[in-house]
């Protein structure tokens, strides 16, 4: 399976809650504190299982927090 | 103390630089946060225009008409030049601008209220005349910056501050269709009603907003997306919700779907 | 260049066009349509933009959209089009674009006539939109003068970056009059560094009129008002006919007066030594000109073809110290000379003065 990370700007993000919904692995949940705008951020949780780097919080995302890593494709091959 | 997400991919900074960026914040975007509430689609909208005026490489030529309501602030968010209109004007201002630069991608962002109520003489003629520009049509059902109103999108029955008891079609009217009524006139190229309420339909909506501002540059008419959006705050749900209400409420009366693509288009496409 | 007869609405847009205009948008309205049906045939020819708009509203909007991507934009149209207009005037005004508008007056309130008015001398120098502005209104008397001043007017209008109107009622728009014509200047090649037409190579420009903060509004107020008075202090245009040994002064603007020339002139062979005061900018108004000749006169006489509007700012150049009578005619009726040097006479055989505070002593109306 690819491995990937997300890079999120917490100050941006508004807890919304679309992108823990729509992540397919479940890696995405809210942190237990605040930002400075008051609002809970998102933050990766890969206890359980990791990030794909699929992208799909980045597209539900309305505020832009996403940037989102993927290994190459063929690193993860020779491994 | 929990650290916060931001630092968690820096903490494996050597796994990271061995990463590629697959996805980043577009070049067209601006870099500073936006004003809308948890979960609003605007944003999205907004990153979506944003990544097709990249992927199209026409930044330096594009130019945003703002409306007045929720997106009143757009030419704030976007790197590229842009005007703000009175509210329902943008067509006719965009209409101005892309006869003096009929070189440059003329788009205007509107919501329901500033397009098919106040502004409905425009958008009409703006599609009578076949003017070149696309029309990004945010539906949210609801006049959003003035707190929840009554809007010629409303759905019967659909309670809003305006309309506590629910929209009656007797004395309140029924909902518009915008995009159908365009898409019977000649002038229009492209007008297809997309929707924000799953991964799939969003990333249909970009491609839609693509395609709009495809036609533009081909110089085939007019192009409208409109795109079926959530407002939680007003509607008085979750942002997960307001998902749910666009799919069961809003898609039955607004259904997603192609209502007129030029052919010339569809072979780009 | 040799003079020749034109019609006033016709001699407006060929001295548009003289004067670089790149866009037209308009919209039908009597009495100022052939404007915008000389621009439909000659706008095309010259390569320009010309375009008939759904709509009063729609038309501004456009001129807004042009003057924003730093073209010479103008639209015309007539009294009950340029309340639907307002909306758009106020914007133009906020966002400091620069652009030209014609207004052939005609009879309100309300549908009312197509004949001649001033009666929208409040709406263009006091209310031509929400929120606090002026254009600068010029009020022609000729076409000859209209001709020159629709000339000049696209270059007033950049160079203050403000609404240039000019005031005409349907007697101007629609006489036939010899002008001779300007030369013919091409529309400016640059385009202004305020303008947005595409962030290449430069950063991104907005153009708005929205600011939510309250302290930034202000100052943004204050930054219009302070370019309202540098206009106020250069812009003052007026003329002063027969006023040098003048006793009783007629006020008039317009096409009242040059009707109220001729109403001099019958006063001076009565025995009556009456001048005319004419401003020719409404905003600003010249009211230290206006001040100035009110030290040797017996009396002033405002003559409009409204219910007594530009009499505000008459008034109050005079501050009380000189009689002041008013002769308006409404309705699009035109007041005759006779009718005006009658009354110059009658002001100056009864030395009516009024009250002791000098306020005009009547409103008089004729049927």
């Amino acid at each position: 399976m690819t491995q990937g990370t997300v890079l999120i700007r917490s100050e941006r993000c508004k807890g919304c809650g679309l992108c823990i919904q729509a992540c397919p692995q479940q890696v995405l949940a809210f942190a237990e504190t605040f930002n400075a705008r008051g609002y809970r951020p998102v933050q990766l949780d890969e206890r359980e299982r990791f990030c794909t780097g699929c992208g799909v919080c980045a597209i539900v995302c309305p505020d832009v927090v996403f940037t989102v890593y993927r290994q190459p494709l063929r690193r993860v091959e020779r491994r | 103390m929990t650290t916060l997400s931001l630092e968690a991919p820096l903490r494996e900074a050597s796994a990271h630089s061995q990463m590629e960026i697959v996805y980043a914040p577009p070049a067209a975007l601006a870099d500073v946060p936006m004003h809308y509430c948890p979960g609003c689609s605007h944003g999205a909208i907004h990153r979506m225009i944003a990544e097709v005026v990249d992927e199209l490489a026409i930044r330096e030529c594009t130019l945003c008409v703002a409306p007045v309501g929720c997106a009143v602030f757009a030419y704030k968010y976007f790197n590229f030049d842009s005007c703000e209109a009175a509210h329902g004007r943008a067509p006719a201002m965009a209409t101005g601008l892309k006869r003096i630069l009929p070189d440059r991608v003329i788009f205007t962002y509107q919501g329901d209220g500033d397009l098919a109520s106040i502004g409905a003489n425009e958008i009409l003629h703006a599609a009578l005349r076949g003017e070149p520009i696309s029309v990004i049509f945010v539906n949210n059902a609801v006049y959003g910056m003035t707190g929840g109103q009554m809007a010629p999108t409303t759905l019967v029955g659909m309670k809003t501050t305006s309309s506590p008891l629910g929209r009656d079609p007797l004395t309140q009217g029924h909902p518009i269709h915008i995009t159908e009524m365009l898409a019977t006139i000649p002038g229009v190229a492209y007008a297809v009603r997309r929707s924000m309420h799953s991964v799939a339909e969003m990333r249909k909506t970009k491609k839609a907003i693509r395609l709009a501002f495809q036609a533009q540059l081909q110089g085939l008419g007019l192009s409208i997306v409109e795109i079926l959006a959530t407002c939680p705050t007003n509607w008085r749900l979750t942002p997960i919700e307001a998902l749910d209400f666009i799919r069961d409420r809003m898609a039955p009366e607004y259904p997603v779907g192609d209502f007129k693509v030029d052919e010339r288009l569809r072979e780009k496409g | 260049m040799a003079r020749a007869l034109w019609k006033g609405n016709e001699a407006l847009a060929e001295a548009a066009i003289r004067a670089g205009v790149d866009a037209f948008f308009g919209y039908p309205i009597t009495p100022q349509t052939e404007l915008l049906e000389y621009m439909a045939r000659r706008m095309p020819e010259l390569g320009r933009v010309f375009l008939q708009a759904e709509s009063e509203i729609a038309a501004i909007n456009m001129v807004y959209g042009a003057a924003c991507a730093g073209a010479r934009a103008m639209t015309s149209s007539s009294s009950p089009g340029i309340s639907l207009m307002q909306e758009g005037l106020s914007y133009i005004a906020g966002s400091e674009v620069p652009c030209v508008v014609v207004d052939i007056m005609r009879g309100g309130p309300g549908l009312g006539n197509i004949q001649p008015s001033q009666a929208d001398y409040f709406q263009l120098t006091r209310s031509a939109g929400h929120g606090d502005f002026h254009p600068l209104v010029l009020a022609p008397a000729t076409l000859q003068e209209a001709v020159d001043l629709m000339y000049a007017s696209f270059d007033l209008a950049f160079k203050y970056r403000t609404i240039v109107i000019i005031a005409g009622d349907g007697a101007l728009g629609q006489m036939m009059e010899p002008v001779e014509m300007p030369p013919m200047r091409p529309p400016p090649p640059d385009r202004p560094d305020w303008a947005v037409f595409g962030a290449k190579g430069r950063p991104p420009r907005a153009i708005t009129s929205l600011y939510l903060d309250a302290e930034e509004l202000e100052q943004v107020n204050q930054r219009l008002q302070a370019k309202l008075k540098v206009i106020a202090a250069n812009e003052q245009r007026w003329e002063c006919y027969l006023t040098e040994d003048a006793e009783y002064l007629v006020v008039a603007f317009g096409t009242v007066a040059r009707i109220a020339k001729s109403a001099v002139r019958a006063a001076r062979a009565a025995g009556v030594r009456a001048g005319l005061f004419r401003p020719i900018s409404l905003w600003p108004y010249p009211a230290e000109a206006l001040s100035r000749l009110i030290g040797q006169m017996r009396g002033v006489l405002v003559v409009e073809m409204n219910a007594g509007q530009m009499l505000e700012d008459v008034r109050m150049a005079v501050c009380g110290r000189t009689p002041l009578r008013f002769l308006g005619r409404m309705g699009g009726v035109i007041p005759m000379p006779d009718e005006i040097a009658a009354e110059i006479v009658y002001m100056a055989r009864t030395r009516q003065h009024g009250n002791r505070h000098g306020a005009q002593r009547l409103l008089q109306f004729k049927e």
